[in-house]
């Protein structure tokens, strides 16, 4: 048994904002009272949380732990250890893994590994369509009965407007929510970085925000004609947002997920170093802007990292050759708590919300502390001073644009069924 | 006035000072040209590496003449007979030939920033012949140098650029170097080519966007001429008479510009598609004097940069860095 002391507990779920003890055991959640109410019971281990939150177990919707196949930029025990860190409890991993998670035994396989070597939970993501490749659409069914909690063709749109459709219907029947990277191809083609001043003046191939609003139109019109689930992935820029916000204003079962990258930085920022280059890639100055509004009024779902490692070998080239990506997990919360509740625009359980309630809901789960669901929390100071250093993650890779930067507010406790996955 | 500088990257970030410096500079080069015997010892005994990852001729050629006629030995590295192909990377090829000891590299490539890119991992100086569609450097300088030549100024002139602007390392070169002195920038071509976006890309400089010729050539002291690259005539897809139709340069329209205005052309011209051979081979045409040019501009880079004959002051494109710095960033 473990009981957390002490600790402020906040519970988006139940807008709970208040001094609480939480008694964990084995892998739920047994009691939570007043602070100093619950008798510690023989022989349980204390933590104490004196000035630090109490949150429901952080998830993160979109992750890339590259196993099976890509083990050199990452693996689920490397990945999961920095989703950790960062004070995920569980991690959606999408499915363009080498093979590609688009049938069952993949998913087992990943669902294994986690199981062996993981440090937090991995959810993982099926394929939309056999290899991603949009042509046929994949054993979902299967894959459900295996684990998934979504699908996806993560890396590119389900390939056309028609399989989209025919995969949305199918998963309406399945009820598993369809995840979008929403892109006109045909726009985004051989760009490197979002279009605009900075890409003229630097002379880097754009995309306009267009490639990715044109699609969440098509996305958008097609879970209304379908009735599914739908959720926009990374979504980055204000058309897109715009246009989410009136689709859920019609009552469609629509969401979305936005990243710290790109409520943190923009396309002024991109420099000729690969660190700058993600797909969607950083938006203009008013999609910033969008964003952090949407943030604040809950037209955004939750904040997904997209934790995309590549290897240095991969990523150390010219700007134009390097794939696009970037890691996530670690400085998430550090970003949200700068950007967004230090920064007077949301109010921390808002900023809880998106890591914990929002995500879950997507995902048709829910996320709270009360007796009896999983002991999944996520401890977190917001005062706490710190620098991200990469070459200490332990995450394969090194491609963050936020070494070196200095944040203020981190994980202390990552806490999933009842273990302590991470301690500060 | 004098610069200390390490690498010439891009002429975005250097002073008018520093450019009028580097003009300047070039200016005995210019003499030697004209000299029967062109070679000097001034830099006897120095290597220029010459790593052309794009396909390339005069500027090519133009460096290894400006090495050459220092006195200064050459390696040459071409795409084509590089191992890139065989899968090492650029930074590994580019290590390669360090090891073999150069004082200096000048370097093509298609991507742009690549030369940055290179030069945060070199401790010798590094030139950029052209990255991808960003800057070529020395190409704004000479063609800066012919056009003080001609006109006696750069100051303050009407510059208007014709062409491919958005894919024109040329042009961006050319509008971060003669921005700084007052010129105005009229930009023309088809507007899948011209961006809005162009006229932000350097604050202070008066830019705009035009997409009829005649407008851009009223009153216009330099026209500049873009090379149409055929390959590109597919992204967009568009036809090469409706380019004749509405961007050649022909003498008809070369009237609307300034009784003097001159004509610069960064070749390889096509004769009849961007411009009519009337104009090309006619008094106002400077395309063989900005080749000549060429040659000296490159002659004072790289013994301004070899020689280490500038001096102290420091600058951000034209970068510090001593060896020490340059490995710690790393």
């Amino acid at each position: 048994m473990l009981l957390i002391k002490n600790g402020r507990v906040i519970d988006p779920a139940s807008k709970t904002d208040a001094a609480l003890d939480v008694l964990l055991d084995g892998e739920k959640i047994k009691e939570v009272g007043p602070a100093g109410k619950i008798a510690s019971p023989q022989g349980a281990e204390i933590l104490d949380a004196s000035g630090l939150i109490v949150a429901p177990g952080f998830i993160d919707l979109h992750a890339h732990l590259r196993e099976p196949g890509q083990e050199s930029s990452e693996t689920i025990e490397t990945g999961t250890r920095a989703a950790a860190r960062g004070g995920f409890t569980a991690v959606c991993s999408m499915p363009n893994t080498k093979p590609v998670n688009d049938n069952a035994s993949v998913t087992r396989f990943i669902l294994d590994r986690a199981k062996a070597a993981g440090s937090v939970r991995v959810w993982p993501i099926g394929a939309a369509s056999v290899g991603s490749k949009g042509e046929a659409i994949a054993e979902i069914a299967a894959m459900k009965e295996a684990g998934i909690v979504a699908v996806s063709d993560d890396g590119k749109p389900i390939a056309t407007a028609k399989l989209a459709r025919q995969v949305m219907d199918y998963c309406r029947s399945l009820d598993l929510p369809v995840i979008e990277h929403s892109e006109d191809v045909s726009l985004a083609a051989g760009a490197v970085m979002r279009e605009g001043v900075t890409s003229t003046r630097l002379g880097l191939r754009g995309m306009p925000a267009a490639a990715e609003s044109v699609c969440v139109a098509r996305d958008l019109q097609l879970a209304e004609l379908t009735g599914a689930r739908l959720h926009v992935a990374h979504l980055s820029a204000k058309a897109s947002l715009e246009q989410v916000r009136w689709a859920k204003s019609r009552g469609l079962r629509v969401s979305c997920e936005v990243t710290p990258h790109h409520f943190t930085l923009i396309d002024e920022d991109v420099q000729y170093d690969s660190k700058f280059k993600m797909n969607p890639p950083l938006a203009a100055r008013e999609d910033r802007e969008a964003l952090l509004a949407g943030l604040a009024d809950g037209t955004v779902d939750a904040i997904a990292t997209d934790h995309a490692p590549h290897e240095p070998a991969l990523k150390d080239v010219e700007f134009d050759r390097a794939p696009f990506g970037v890691l996530g997990f670690e400085t998430a919360l550090g970003l949200a708590l700068e950007q967004l509740v230090q920064s007077g625009r949301l109010s921390l359980m808002r900023m809880v919300e998106l890591f914990t309630t929002g995500p879950a809901r997507v995902l048709g789960i829910e996320r709270n502390i009360v007796s009896g669901q999983p002991a999944d929390l996520t401890i977190f100071s917001t005062e706490r001073a710190w620098t991200y250093n990469v070459k200490d993650s332990p995450s394969k890779s090194r491609n963050s644009p936020f070494d070196a930067r200095a944040f203020k507010g981190a994980a202390v406790a990552t806490i999933v069924a009842g273990r302590v996955a991470y301690k500060q | 006035m004098s610069i200390k500088f390490r690498d010439l990257l891009a002429l975005e970030p250097l002073t008018a000072d520093e450019l009028s410096f580097l003009l300047d500079q070039s200016k005995p080069f210019q003499e030697i040209q004209k000299h029967p015997l062109k070679k000097l010892a001034t830099l006897r005994g120095k290597t220029v590496a010459l790593a052309f990852f794009e396909t390339s001729t005069r500027t090519r050629i133009s460096f290894g003449a400006a090495a050459s006629r220092l006195g200064a030995d050459t390696m040459n590295l071409q795409a084509e007979a590089s191992s890139l192909k065989k899968g090492e990377t650029l930074l590994d090829t580019v290590f390669n030939l360090n090891a073999m000891k150069p004082d200096c590299l000048v370097m093509r490539h298609a991507a742009s920033g690549a030369t940055d890119y290179v030069a945060r991992h070199l401790d010798i100086p590094v030139v950029n012949a052209g990255d991808g569609t960003h800057e070529h450097p020395s190409q704004g300088l000479l063609d800066a140098l012919t056009i003080r030549d001609r006109l006696g100024t750069i100051k303050n002139l009407n510059v208007t650029i014709l062409g491919d602007i958005l894919h024109s390392r040329v042009a961006r070169s050319n509008i971060h170097l003669l921005g700084k002195f007052g010129c105005k920038f009229t930009l023309c071509g088809p507007a899948m080519w011209v961006p809005r976006e162009l006229e932000k890309i350097a604050p202070g400089t008066p830019i705009r966007c035009v997409y009829r010729i005649e407008e851009a050539l009223d009153g216009a002291d330099v026209i500049m001429m873009l090379r149409v690259q055929t390959e590109r005539l597919d992204d967009p897809p568009l036809s090469a008479n409706d380019y004749v139709l509405l961007y050649q340069l022909n003498a008809v329209r070369l009237r609307r510009a300034s009784p003097n205005a001159i004509v610069l052309h960064p070749g390889p011209m096509n004769r009849g598609v961007e411009i009519t051979p009337e104009v090309a081979d006619g008094p106002q045409s400077c395309v063989l004097e900005q080749v000549t040019n060429g040659v000296a501009v490159r002659m004072a880079i790289l013994y301004l940069l070899i020689s280490g004959a500038t001096e102290s002051g420091t600058h951000p494109a034209l970068e510090v860095k001593s060896k020490e710095s340059a490995n710690a960033s790393d």
